[in-house]
């Protein structure tokens, strides 16, 4: 691979996003060349719309994706998935998970949750992958492992070999987790044939 | 060894490797993970102090007194710990000594994004600006270094996409620093105005001697390419440059002050048209253009936010490409606008929220429910401000709560405080609400102080303080008594309550803000997501009998929201505070008993 891959890993305060891409980040490593990873932490963790930025490849800079430049985003839920949509690159891929959690202006009756983002982001993305996240995280044994399962189906797309996977997930998971994660991340790759 | 490092874990790795000997911070982001790295190693004695002047003064303490030593801070910190850096300054060190700075452009979680280099410049004190990981471990090594070689304190500063992004790092073993001798000075450690005035020239020639460091020093290198263009920048903008604009010569500065003027000379005539690019404020241009130079700078790229590849792209970028059209052939000029989809779209926003649990909803529906004026602090807490609870007038800085409040009394009178409350956490209390506190009691306020006593310091990730009973190492130590600390201020009004009672919270505060002397509630309860393991019965709404109201709405809690005309809520999310229940006039609202996971 000589190009730089790029991938944002979208979702909600609390969702798993910066485990997600210590775990991308850890297999990008063992694979080879170099990598950056780009998290926000503090304030914005609370519930808020939240990203994690993952850049591998011989020779990266910026810790950063500029709009139109990622190569795949990974969304654990739907307005999110929109939200980050102008990242993506005309041909590239977005999975997505099929949650919906109505932010703060939606449950106060502020705003509506917008509706049939799933079929309008079809005829927007290069490719877009819908994925019953939660369903397959329950599966695995906890809802709690849907960024493994997302995780899984990503890992069909990227060139690291699945000892890699393992290796940069029992790096990244508490051991007490390290089963439900490895089962989760198991599921979402078979989803993803 | 080659590891995947944090900016700032990278940073407590080059301390550690240079041999530190003592660290001490305050939390904030983006610097808090540097010490909780630190608190990893048995041999480096860390702590989270109270406030950043007070980590500064037990690092400056350790230094003179022999051992190397490290103090970081988020950019705001620095202004509290600016007393004793102004005058380290003039004193220089013993052993090496680093203060950290993490900056915060485009304010990700901070209440202003103030450029600490200016700092550097007023202190005459070396900057270190660190590009990514490997430099952070690197220029940390050599900020202790250059402490002890320039006897001074160092600046070492990082921004918020250095601090927390992860790239490799080759990692070295530890090098014992050993103590050195302590001798006393008094000429050098005590700041008599007579030796202050002897110490001051010293500064001034010890800066000529960085600058003639500065004019070889290897972390600022010129990376010759196309000499039509250069570019001079620093930081995480020489990432954004190399990445928008490749082959165009560049001068990389690591040391960002003072600057190597002949280095910049020779630069800026040997390149056909100069770009400055850097964050925030024009440091690094402003003393360009003192030198005569003619550059290219802030005119067209912003002051205000961070940059990113894209922006350096479509500001230096579409300028460069006129020059050498040849070269920005191969460059990727994005624009938003070229995106195949449009950014702007009109979709509901999602700011961060208090948690479902979170002790803080209870205090702020009150307060909003007595239309109160609520002068307020730092911390998960200023969330208060935001719809719908909507109950915060100011947040200024940490600990600014208690003092403007009496400031609003002395300016509107003892009725206007009949209205007002001043709110702040625990952590942010022992920080710097103290004081305030006392000038209540000493020039006679009589104000009411909400102490929102969650047991950590939240925000920043739960560090402990010393209201915590634990060090940063997590070892058991004294916890102070927050009771008998505001009695010991002279407040002789002290209420704790439990806020997940409304009522009990609701008579409180209007019998406080009744009383025409200073008090102190504390609102005891301890962070939601501490106790997550505990999380037992959610709430459920009876089936039949919500009326639709949507007053539980008004707590804006993320577990509760409306779907078909009634209140509905999470419970994977319901953490069982029961303050739906409180509110609901038709007690719809019960614990279901039911525990989840």
């Amino acid at each position: 691979m000589n190009k730089v891959t790029s991938i944002l890993l979208v979702g909600v305060g609390g969702q798993g996003t910066i485990l997600a891409g210590r775990v991308l980040s850890l297999a990008a490593a063992l694979y080879g060349g170099q990598v950056k990873v780009s998290d926000i932490h503090g304030m914005a963790q609370r519930g808020g719309s939240v990203v994690t930025q993952v850049r591998f490849g011989p020779r990266v800079y910026a810790p950063v994706i500029d709009p139109g430049a990622a190569d795949y985003i990974v969304a654990a839920e739907i307005l999110e998935a929109r939200r980050w949509l102008s990242y993506l690159r005309p041909e590239g891929v977005m999975i997505v998970n099929t949650q919906e959690i109505p932010p703060l202006p939606v449950l106060t009756g502020a705003a509506d949750y917008p509706q049939g983002l799933l079929e309008e982001m079809r005829g927007l993305a290069g490719e877009i992958k819908v994925v019953p996240g939660l369903e397959l995280a329950g599966a695995a044994g906890s809802v709690k492992a849907l960024n493994l399962v997302l995780l899984g189906v990503l890992s069909r797309y990227l060139p690291f070999a699945p000892a890699d996977w393992e290796a940069a997930i029992t790096q990244a998971v508490p051991p007490r987790w390290l089963e439900v994660n490895k089962r989760a991340f198991e599921l979402g790759r078979a989803a993803s044939c | 060894m080659r590891e995947l490092l944090l900016g700032n874990h990278a940073v407590a790795r080059g301390a550690y490797e240079a041999g530190v000997s003592v660290a001490a911070a305050y939390p904030g982001t983006p610097s808090t993970e540097i010490i909780e790295a630190l608190a990893l190693y048995p041999e480096i004695y860390t702590e989270w102090a109270p406030n950043e002047k007070v980590a500064l003064e037990v690092a400056a303490g350790a230094a003179i007194g022999g051992g190397r030593a490290l103090a970081a801070m988020k950019h705001v910190g620095l202004n509290v710990a600016a007393d004793p850096l102004m005058t380290l300054a003039y004193t220089g060190v013993n052993a090496g000594l680093v203060v950290v700075s993490a900056d915060d452009p485009g304010l990700f979680s901070s209440q202003n994004e103030q450029d600490n280099r200016y700092y550097a410049r007023l202190a005459q004190i070396p900057c270190l600006e660190p590009a990514d990981s490997q430099e952070a471990r690197d220029f940390t090594m050599l900020a202790f270094d250059l402490s002890e070689r320039f006897d001074t304190p160092v600046m070492l500063r990082l921004t918020t996409r250095v601090a927390h992004s992860y790239s490799l790092v080759e990692t070295g073993l530890r090098q014992e620093a050993g103590l050195k001798d302590y001798v006393k000075q008094p000429p050098k450690y005590v700041m008599l105005p007579a030796f202050g005035r002897a110490r001051h020239p010293l500064v001034e020639e010890r800066r000529e001697r960085l600058k003639a460091y500065a004019e070889t020093a290897p972390v600022n290198r010129v990376e010759w390419a196309d000499r039509r263009v250069g570019v001079i920048t620093a930081g995480i903008a020489y990432q954004y440059v190399k990445e928008a604009l490749p082959g165009v010569s560049v001068l990389k500065l690591g040391l960002t002050y003072p600057l190597p003027e002949k280095l910049v000379r020779e630069f800026a005539g040997g390149v056909g048209t100069c770009f400055v690019v850097e964050e925030l404020e024009p440091f690094l241009e402003e003393q360009v253009r003192l030198l005569g130079l003619s550059v290219i700078g802030k005119e067209i790229i912003p002051r205000v936010g961070e940059l990113s590849p894209a922006l350096v792209a479509g500001t230096v970028g579409r300028r460069a490409a006129l020059l050498v059209p040849d070269l920005a052939a191969n460059w990727t000029v994005r624009d938003q606008a070229l995106s195949q989809v449009a950014a702007a779209l009109d979709l509901p926003a999602r700011p961060p929220v208090m948690c479902p649990g979170c002790p803080h909803r209870g205090v702020f529906y009150t307060l909003k429910k007595l239309n109160l004026v609520v002068t307020g602090d730092i911390g998960c807490y200023t969330l208060g401000a935001s719809p719908p609870l909507s109950s915060m007038d100011t947040c200024i800085c940490m600990g600014a709560s208690v003092g403007m409040a009496l400031g609003m009394e002395k300016a509107r009178g003892r009725d206007f405080a009949r209205r007002l409350v001043a709110v702040i956490g625990d952590s942010t209390f022992l920080h710097s609400g103290m004081t305030g506190l006392l000038d209540w009691v000493y020039n006679r306020g009589s104000g009411t102080l909400i102490i929102l006593d969650n047991g950590t310091t939240a925000m920043t990730g739960h560090q402990h303080h010393p209201g915590t009973g634990y060090t940063a190492a997590g070892d058991p130590t004294f916890k102070v008594d927050l009771e008998q600390l505001v009695r010991g201020l002279g407040v002789s009004r002290v209420r704790v309550v439990d806020p997940y009672d409304l009522d009990e919270v609701e008579a409180t505060v209007k019998e406080e803000v009744d009383t025409a002397e200073p008090s102190v509630i504390i609102a005891r309860r301890s962070c939601a997501l501490l106790k997550k393991e505990e999380k037992g019965a959610v709430c459920k709404v009876d089936e039949g009998s919500c009326l639709g109201c949507r007053k539980c709405l008004e707590l804006g809690c993320p577990a509760l929201s409306f779907v078909e005309g009634q209140a509905c809520i999470d419970a994977l999310q319901c953490n069982g505070c029961g303050l739906c229940a409180s509110v609901c006039p038709s007690q719809a609202i019960s614990e279901a008993g039911v525990v989840y996971e």
